[in-house]
């Protein structure tokens, strides 16, 4: 399956992009918008950009079917969100604590200082790892509780988003609500279904599009209205991309400038890549992995593009 | 001790600008909106309609009026203008807006026939009465006063006349006024002062809307009118958060409370909320430690909108919020019910005390307050997980608010405290309203990557 990823696309390039791996290649695009949420059907500009070859796979319009014909499992998944909810608030009420310790040790020098932000460090690593296993634990007993493949009118829609991917030469993601996107994602089963896709799949996704792809979520936003927020583990994604913590708007939304800061988040994520998505940026993951040039914040808190290719998933 | 309104006798922070006097502490709002600021367009392939970024506050009232600063004050330059005569005064006056705004020295000025001409403000720590001084040879009186960055002040001119008359009257020279429930007066924006652009309509924010309906209260012996908000996209399978408002008629008409509210929740700063907008009947008795006014909202009101909308009903979704007497009202509740209220938004409350001694300063609608606010400081108590607690430092009630934040820390809350260069008025409220809610309340801006 052949990846790209882009940055945000106020200046359009998934046309190019769509345009070119997929010559020659028929079957529509599969479009997916479901970030938008209610704005979902809002995809004409989307749609013309793409050569009018496209079909929107309508997921938030699914969700909201199967919310309205299956108001049981609707239920259900209510008092599931109303849980993961707990737990990312519990989550960061311990994250706070943790990383405010970090950054503290972070100022000190000499001694044992170096040793201890080693500790503190590994130990917010843990509570992302712990909290990872705890969301992704509390969804599997829900799915093993509320089989979607049981549920007819899920089951239904499965059916159909799975009849639209295989037919389509290409898959493009929007960006949006991650969370929205990513449940949906999942809750269509379309990471089950993008290996068949046609024509040697094409999967394009930016911003919380390209988010929703990675093995973990990871929300930032350095300038909240409240006061920078803590970089939040929130779920696994479809796994498409693997140790990569992807950074739509980058520049906008974190405290770039502030080396430390970064240097923490480089550090807290690794092995995995933190990797800048900014308007333009475009990175094609094939075998070689990631391609020289991509832009990642690098473990001195400082943004430097890769000078050689590194193995991807 | 701390007094509420230092100088003693002077109270400043009590009395309004404007006659009739009011019931206490119930300041001033904007002078309306003015232009839209102009919004970036362009193409974008993202969800239309909807901002996930926030924007920069376009400087507006204060800059606008701002003169350019030079070494000199242009008050002096006039004075070392020949002729010195009414024209040049015409000509002076038709081309500053006044205040004139000149970096921190902002020139106050009033023109006509006076035997004195007072300036009457409201910062904590000057005198009230700032004479002007008639410039010579004219009827132009005028004083300069520095004021930091950032400043909003509100004032009066006091005149008084050959005749034994003293009149108490708005700036006739400058337009911009701010409005309360007792009256207005006139406005002087510092420089660098902002009114935040999320405090005008935005034609791109969806309207929340807004429902009246009469609660019973067998507490407070009346049925107590209350306006709800619905945001836009009001939805009966979504939870939504609570936010109940003191003094919510002035909240709505004073600090523009729905606007704020919709271009707040359209920008993703806030999450979706319902609003209850609580009038009080005798504020005095009600907001200052009334166990009848709390059981009304904790027994009545609660479980009501509970029961008929679709709300979290946990303590994290439900917040009281007040200013002054408000936030007293807001505090006491949550004192008597600790187990109920998440989060309380306090702004410029109230929170006299003394230390010793019975003299607070207050007069005797404070000694409720005050009893309160001792018993609470002598053992604080939680009452709530989150508060946060705003107070312009040009207010009497800045002392007793910043002795407060420790008290309430130190009983096991996570406070958020934040200071203004403003005073007791409701644009300083509204202007902390992003502030607090998005701190008790956030969007859902992290989740949104476009």
């Amino acid at each position: 399956m052949r990846v790209i990823l882009l940055g945000p696309q106020r200046r359009p390039t998934v046309d190019a992009v769509a345009r070119y791996h997929t010559l020659g290649v028929s079957g529509p695009v599969a479009v997916v918008t479901a970030g938008w949420q209610e704005r979902e059907p809002d995809d004409a500009e989307l749609i013309r950009l793409l050569g009018g070859r496209a079909v929107n796979l309508a997921l938030y319009r699914r969700w909201l079917d199967v919310q309205d014909r299956d108001p049981g499992y609707f239920a259900a998944e209510r008092l599931l969100a109303e849980t993961l909810a707990e737990l990312q608030d519990l989550y960061l009420l311990r994250l706070d604590y943790a990383l405010r310790a970090v950054y503290a040790l972070q100022r000190r020098s000499g001694g044992f200082a170096a040793e201890a932000l080693d500790v503190a460090m590994a130990a917010v690593r843990e509570l992302d790892a712990a909290h990872l296993r705890r969301v992704n634990g509390a969804r599997l007993e829900f799915i093993q509780r509320w089989p979607p493949h049981d549920r007819p009118v899920i089951a239904e829609h499965r059916a159909e988003v799975s009849a639209l991917l295989a037919g389509a030469s290409a898959v493009v993601i929007a960006g949006g609500h991650v969370g929205v996107l990513a449940g949906v994602l999942h809750l269509f089963n379309v990471g089950a279904a993008l290996p068949s896709t046609a024509g040697g799949p094409l999967v394009a996704a930016w911003s919380a599009g390209a988010m929703a792809l990675t093995d973990r979520i990871v929300l930032f936003h350095d300038r909240a209205p409240q006061g920078p927020g803590h970089p939040e583990v929130y779920a696994s994604g479809l796994s498409v991309v693997r140790d990569a913590v992807l950074l739509p708007h980058a520049r906008a939304r974190l405290l770039l400038d502030d080396a430390p800061r970064m240097a923490v988040f480089a550090r807290r994520f690794g092995p995995a890549r933190c990797i800048l998505l900014e308007s333009g940026t475009r990175i094609e993951i094939g075998g070689a992995g990631w391609p020289p040039g991509v832009r990642v914040i690098g473990e001195d808190g400082h943004v430097t593009a890769l000078e050689t290719a590194l193995e991807a998933s | 001790m701390t007094a509420p309104s230092e100088p003693k006798g002077r109270g400043a922070g009590w009395t309004p600008l404007s006659p009739p006097n009011p019931p206490q502490e119930r300041e001033t709002s904007d002078e309306g909106p003015p232009p839209q600021a102009a919004r970036p367009a362009g193409w974008r392939l993202e969800a239309p309609r909807r901002r996930t970024e926030s924007t920069v506050s376009e400087p507006r009232g204060a800059g606008a009026g701002a003169a350019p600063v030079s070494r000199k004050l242009a008050i002096n330059r006039l004075r070392d203008r020949r002729p010195l005569d009414a024209a040049a005064v015409d000509r002076f006056l038709a081309r500053y807006e006044v205040p004139i705004v000149e970096g921190a020295r902002c020139t106050f000025l009033y023109r006509g026939e006076a035997d004195e001409v007072f300036l009457i403000h409201r910062i904590f720590g000057l005198p009230d009465h700032l004479p002007l001084r008639r410039l010579h040879g004219t009827d132009l009186w005028h004083v300069v006063l520095e004021l930091p960055e950032g400043s909003r002040v509100e004032y009066q001119l006091e005149v008084a006349f050959a005749d034994g008359r003293r009149e108490r009257v708005n700036d006739p020279l400058n337009p911009r006024l701010a409005h309360s429930p007792v009256g207005s007066s006139s406005v002087c924006y510092a420089s660098g002062h902002v009114i935040p652009d999320w405090t005008f309509p935005d034609p791109e924010a969806r309207p929340g809307s807004l429902t009246d309906l009469v609660v019973p209260s067998r507490a407070l012996r009346r049925d107590c009118p209350v306006t709800l908000y619905r945001p836009a996209r009001f939805r009966r399978t979504a939870r939504y958060p609570l936010l109940i408002v003191h003094d919510g008629g002035d909240y709505l008409g004073f600090a523009d409370a729905k606007t704020v509210l919709d271009n707040l929740i359209h920008r993703l700063d806030v999450a979706e909320l319902v609003a209850a907008f609580v009038y009080p009947g005798d504020r005095l008795a009600e907001y200052a430690n009334s166990a009848a006014h709390a059981r009304f909202l904790t027994a009545e009101l609660l479980p009501r909108l509970e029961a008929e909308l679709p709300l979290a009903g946990t303590p994290s979704g439900r917040c009281l919020m007040g200013c002054s007497f408000g936030a007293v009202a807001a505090l006491s509740t949550a004192y008597r019910h600790p187990e109920v209220y998440g989060s309380l938004l306090l702004q410029s409350g109230s929170f006299v005390f003394t230390d010793i001694g019975h003299d607070h300063g207050g007069g005797p609608p404070f000694e409720p307050v005050v009893r309160f606010v001792n018993r609470y400081r002598a053992a604080p108590r939680r009452v709530a997980d989150r508060l946060f607690v705003s107070c312009g430092v040009y207010e009497p009630l800045i002392v007793p608010n910043r002795s407060m934040v420790p008290v309430f820390e130190a009983a096991g809350m996570a406070v958020r405290y934040v200071e203004a260069r403003d005073g007791h008025s409701w644009e300083n409220w509204r202007d902390r309203l992003r502030d607090g809610l998005s701190w008790i309340f956030p969007g859902p801006q992290k989740f949104f990557y476009e």
